[in-house]
């Protein structure tokens, strides 16, 4: 099984998908990001799916447990570079990822987190 | 299929009196096409009919769908292709073919031969069967083009412009069906990327109906868009499609509205930040 | 003109890692009929959702992709097979929302929305078969 690399900058941990995802990915990256965001005390995660071609549930649901995952340690998360083919495909599955943010690309996923950790009070 | 005793005659007629039928049915069609086909062009296309017909002389054309007529298939598809092109009409294609028959009587009116009727009979079927063929590949040939010119019309008819750095816009116009809403959509989004735009504008003033197929399409264009980090705002809504989209029961939910193409740009503007604000004119 | 079709071809569905593998293969003949790019995406999404169930709800089985055209258009036609306990009430099976194990229960219902044709076949203690088929545009 091979395993989602994160990287951290500054307060923000970045996750870039670069393999197609198999479940066991999938649950070990959650594992993964739940320990470095309480070690790390990270503000922010970032999800880079600029490369991913697929979403389908199993990854989809992902997305929103990292969301509620990040939001317990006062961190946001953001998905971005979310390809127009997968968004389609995962409205006619049925997905909407309902209260996970979402950025058309790396750069403004960060202004994003960037803007809501200033309005932090920490 | 072929009765090679029965045919013997005929085809031996068709075989040695080849140059000169061939000669008299280029002149007939020439005439009957009133000079649009250089005879040149019609002799060298009746020459390779005429190969590949030879050998089939003695079926009555009641099996053109089996393997012996591949080759004359194929070339009856290419002619009839050609000829939808041209812009002859389907008539004037089939009885190009047709009128190789008038020439082949007129050869066999002196023969006394009993069988020759009988030949003749068959061949005239096999003819018939033939320009009912070059029917059914004009039709086909123009199908094509029907499709390929209403492709080229909905890239045309649906432009995704950028209206402001960050800002596209959509106008939609005409009667909107699902496929089209569909491709719209599809280059929509693509745009969104390519330009790295936040802000999408679908205007549909010029639009007349909507139907719950097509209002749906919208609606998942816009969810599809917020997923990729997009905002799409609708704008003009005419009165009749308000309750049509009311009377359908379509849930338009938090999507943004507005109620011109303006409006729309002010509101994404403002979004990113930028005021338009009016300067007295000295 | 009769259906065609072209080497089909099947892969085992045993663990985690054929669902990725059964995905590859499905895009492969995606794009060997040359669907479009979203029809690609939607039918390799479905593959997914649907080698999954085989693996998890049918305790393991096989995918079958093979390249169909029925004389007007191609297509790509895939097929999960399982031995499993089979579904004993289909109409909930099918709707939104329902799940026997831990997904979100989009499995089935989503999969149907993202493909052309859907056909399943079950019967109670003999396993399941799922078909979907994906036509070019």
């Amino acid at each position: 099984m091979e395993r989602v690399p994160i990287l951290k900058i500054g307060g923000v941990l970045l996750v870039s998908i670069q393999i197609d995802l198999q479940d066991q990915s999938v649950l070990a990256l959650q594992e993964d990001l739940a320990e470095k965001i309480s070690s790390t005390g990270a503000h922010g995660v970032v999800i880079d799916i600029s490369a991913v071609e697929i979403v389908d549930s199993f990854i989809g649901r992902m997305f929103a447990t990292i969301a509620s995952i990040s939001r317990l340690f006062d961190a946001d998360t953001v998905v971005v570079g979310m390809r127009p083919a997968v968004a389609i495909t995962l409205v006619e599955l049925g997905l909407t990822l309902g209260g996970v943010r979402t950025a058309l690309d790396l750069e403004r996923g960060m202004k994003i987190l960037g803007q809501l950790g200033r309005g932090r009070t920490t | 299929m072929t009765d090679a005793g029965h045919a013997q005659r005929l085809t031996e007629l068709l075989r040695t009196n080849a140059d000169s039928l061939v000669g008299r049915w280029v002149d007939a069609v020439a005439a009957l096409l009133r000079g649009r086909a250089t005879k040149a062009e019609l002799e060298s296309d009746f020459r390779e009919f005429y190969d590949v017909l030879l050998p089939l002389v003695g079926s009555d054309g009641k099996d053109t769908g089996s393997p012996a007529f591949g080759e004359i298939r194929s070339f009856l598809d290419e002619y009839s292709r050609a000829r939808v092109r041209a812009g002859f009409t389907p008539s004037e294609t089939a009885s190009s073919i047709f009128s190789l028959k008038r020439e082949v009587f007129g050869l066999t009116e002196n023969e006394e031969d009993p069988q020759i009727f009988r030949q003749l009979m068959a061949f005239s079927g096999l003819l018939d069967a033939l320009g009912l063929l070059t029917f059914e590949f004009y039709a086909q040939a123009r199908e094509e083009i029907i499709r390929e010119q209403s492709e080229q019309l909905l890239e045309l008819t649906t432009p995704v412009v950028k209206i402001w750095e960050g800002v596209l816009a959509v106008p939609l116009v005409g009667t909107l069906d699902s496929a089209r809403t569909q491709v719209v959509m599809e280059k929509l989004l693509e745009m969104l990327v390519e330009t790295g735009s936040e802000h999408a504008i679908i205007d549909i003033t010029g639009v007349f109906a909507v139907d719950t197929q097509v209002a749906q399409h919208l609606l998942k264009t816009v969810v599809a868009a917020r997923l990729m980090g997009a905002e799409c705002i609708v704008s003009g809504i005419r009165p009749q499609i308000a309750q049509t989209i009311v009377a359908l029961g379509i849930e338009f939910g938090d999507i943004m509205t507005k109620a011109s193409l303006a409006d729309a740009l002010r509101y994404a503007l403002r979004r990113d930040g930028v005021d338009v604000v009016q300067r007295e004119v000295r | 003109m009769p259906p065609r079709s072209e080497g089909p071809e099947q892969v085992p569905i045993s663990g985690d890692d054929d669902v990725v593998r059964v995905r590859q293969l499905v895009r492969a003949y995606a794009q060997q009929t040359k669907l479009s790019l979203v029809d690609q995406t939607k039918l390799v999404t479905a593959a997914s959702e649907l080698a999954r169930n085989t693996l998890i709800y049918g305790g393991g089985g096989f995918a079958r992709v093979e390249e169909v055209n029925d004389g007007r258009r191609a297509g790509v036609r895939a097929s999960f097979h399982d031995e499993g306990p089979g579904i004993p009430d289909l109409t909930l099976a099918l709707a939104d929302g329902w799940s026997s194990g831990s997904g979100l229960g989009l499995g089935l219902s989503g999969a149907r929305r993202l493909v052309d044709q859907f056909d399943l076949d079950t019967e109670v203690g003999r396993g399941t078969v799922v078909t979907v088929t994906k036509w070019k545009r």
